[in-house]
């Protein structure tokens, strides 16, 4: 679970580091941009893939190479199948991930806003967030159907642990001193969650919800291979059953643009609304 | 001990009797219970009343309550026996501001929006007259280009000069200070100093001012309260009569020395150093 209780602190450390890797004065770095190299490696990865599979004559049921990959997701694109299904499986992602952000954080709140609600719940939470959420999927689908309704509340289960947990910590991170500093102003209860308590939470909160996006990929998909009859998990599965492992890797392919899309919407609204943090990490976080 | 000081009680006749009192404890004292159980004596009858204009410091080594009688007087924590009256009219009236050791800026609102914090939790003035006033107090404490930067971008000093604008907004009659300067570097404090009473001056408030500096606590103030630890109580009271404006240079003078030596005179017959 990541959760970044001090992310000022946590900035100022990273930042000299990578400035002086990304873009920083020196003139021994400045020449090769990390994305540059990052690109190359990852150009090379696929080469030698590509050199390799061909070179040893690897069967395409085991490992296809690169370009059967590219054309499999091809066909997959202008057959209208791949988008088709892609669709599917991120409504749930959205719907899910939607459900988990709304409870996570009315739970959060509810649970630091009122003493009797932390007495009740945290023991539960507590007890429920030691059980594996995937091994609840089969029992998710004998109650909710094979259709979206099971792979939405799976996937809304697997996110809100991590949003209820970075959330509560980020609700409980205003310090006693800045409290006592509003309340020197005259300010009421309300004000001081307003002003304060809400503002403190928000990097935590946003860590929260970039882990939980990428956990909602993960619902999304278990959830259908449990049991479905469309979405790239079921596509995964129909595809491994006939052999056709490059259709496989290209939506291996789709689910990693889908994940990193995702989470990249995820860190812009961050950078956004945690402006007074982001704004000290300059270019160090362009990618 | 000293003869211009006067001890525990009785002390709100020394020379000032015209001005009214707009602080005042009597008979104060605060106990805390400790996790242990035991009971700790935070504050032991504490007599000490501050008139209108005054700059009052009170200088005590830590753990002596010094902190906890500025909550205190703010109501943020009651007395367990005892009285507080902060206010003119003997109401606890909502005319003071609060500096706190740390700056306590809030990281997401700009230099002008800090300031303007407790006209947005009270919405005391009219927009325009704040905004207006919120200007005023930037040029006063020279922070004018800094408007609209963000606290992080602003050094130790800045930012605490930006915490006295945010305790002025409000135009208080009594600015009540907890160690301001202690976190800033010795030069900073200096400097911070003069300017607090450059505003003090002019702007005729009542200052109480909390610090464990004992020359910062002479260079600023009308009158030294001296408090000693365990149980947290005023152990002497010291007239400063150092004549006004005050500058660095005064630090020199061998009045000043004899103002330091004797309350240092005080902390040693007490044993509070260890």
């Amino acid at each position: 679970m990541v959760t970044r209780d001090t992310p000022r602190d946590r900035v100022d450390e990273r930042a000299p580091a990578d400035a002086a890797g990304n873009a920083g004065p020196r003139p021994a770095h400045r020449e090769i941009p990390a994305w540059v190299l990052s690109g190359a490696v990852i150009a090379g990865c696929i080469v030698a893939w590509q050199l390799l599979v061909r070179a040893l004559r690897v069967p395409i049921v085991l490992v296809p190479a690169p370009t059967d990959v590219a054309h499999a997701l091809v066909t997959g694109l202008v057959d209208g199948s791949l988008p088709t299904q892609t669709w599917v499986t991120l409504q749930e992602i959205l719907i899910g991930f939607g459900m988990a952000t709304l409870s996570g954080l009315a739970a959060a709140l509810l649970v630091t806003q009122l003493r009797l609600a932390e007495k009740a719940l945290i023991p539960l939470i507590v007890a429920t967030q030691s059980v594996p959420k995937v091994a609840m999927a089969p029992l998710l689908l004998v109650w909710f159907g094979t259709g979206t309704t099971s792979k939405v509340v799976t996937t809304a289960l697997i996110a809100f642990f991590p949003v209820l947990v970075n959330s509560v910590l980020g609700l409980r991170a205003a310090d006693r001193d800045h409290i006592d500093m509003l309340r020197s102003f005259g300010a009421t209860r309300v004000q001081i969650l307003c002003r304060l308590t809400l503002p403190t939470a928000l990097p935590s909160v946003f860590a929260g919800l970039e882990v939980a996006v990428v956990l909602s990929v993960t619902g999304a998909i278990v959830a259908e291979f449990v049991g479905s009859s469309a979405g790239l998990g079921y596509v995964m599965q129909a595809t491994n059953y006939t052999l056709d492992v490059a259709t496989t890797f290209a939506v291996l392919v789709v689910l990693g643009i889908v994940g990193l899309a995702l989470h990249g919407v995820i860190a812009f609204l961050s950078r956004r609304f945690v402006y007074w943090s982001a704004h000290d990490r300059g270019a160090a976080d362009l990618r | 001990m000293s003869g211009t000081g006067v001890s525990d009680s009785g002390l709100s006749e020394t020379g000032t009797a015209a001005a009214e009192i707009v602080f005042e404890l009597s008979q104060v004292s605060k106990r805390y219970r400790s996790t242990h159980g035991a009971t700790v004596d935070a504050l032991s009858d504490i007599n000490l009343s501050v008139h209108h204009g005054e700059f009052v410091s009170i200088v005590g080594p830590s753990g002596c309550g010094k902190s906890t009688l500025l909550k205190l007087a703010i109501g943020l924590t009651q007395p367990t026996s005892g009285r507080v009256l902060l206010g003119s009219d003997g109401t606890t009236a909502r005319r003071f501001g609060m500096v706190f050791q740390q700056p306590l800026l809030l990281p997401w609102r700009t230099v002008l929006r800090n300031i303007l914090l407790p006209q947005v939790l009270t919405h005391e003035l009219s927009t325009e007259a704040a905004q207006e006033r919120a200007h005023a107090l930037l040029a006063m404490l020279g922070l004018e280009s800094f408007a609209n930067h963000y606290p992080t971008e602003l050094s130790g000093g800045m930012q605490q000069r930006v915490g006295i604008g945010r305790a002025l907004m409000h135009d208080p009659s009594i600015l009540l200070m907890d160690e301001p300067f202690g976190a800033l570097d010795a030069m900073t404090r200096d400097q911070l100093g003069i300017d607090l009473l450059r505003i003090w001056e002019a702007n005729r408030i009542t200052v109480v001012f909390v610090t464990h500096c004992i020359p910062e606590a002479v260079l600023l103030a009308d009158r030294v309260v001296i408090m000693t630890p365990r149980p947290g109580e005023i152990a002497d009271v010291l007239d400063v009569q150092i004549e006004r404006p005050r500058t660095l240079e005064h630090v020199n003078t061998p009045a000043f020395g004899d103002y330091v030596a004797r309350i240092r005179a005080v902390f040693d017959q007490r044993a509070t150093y260890h």
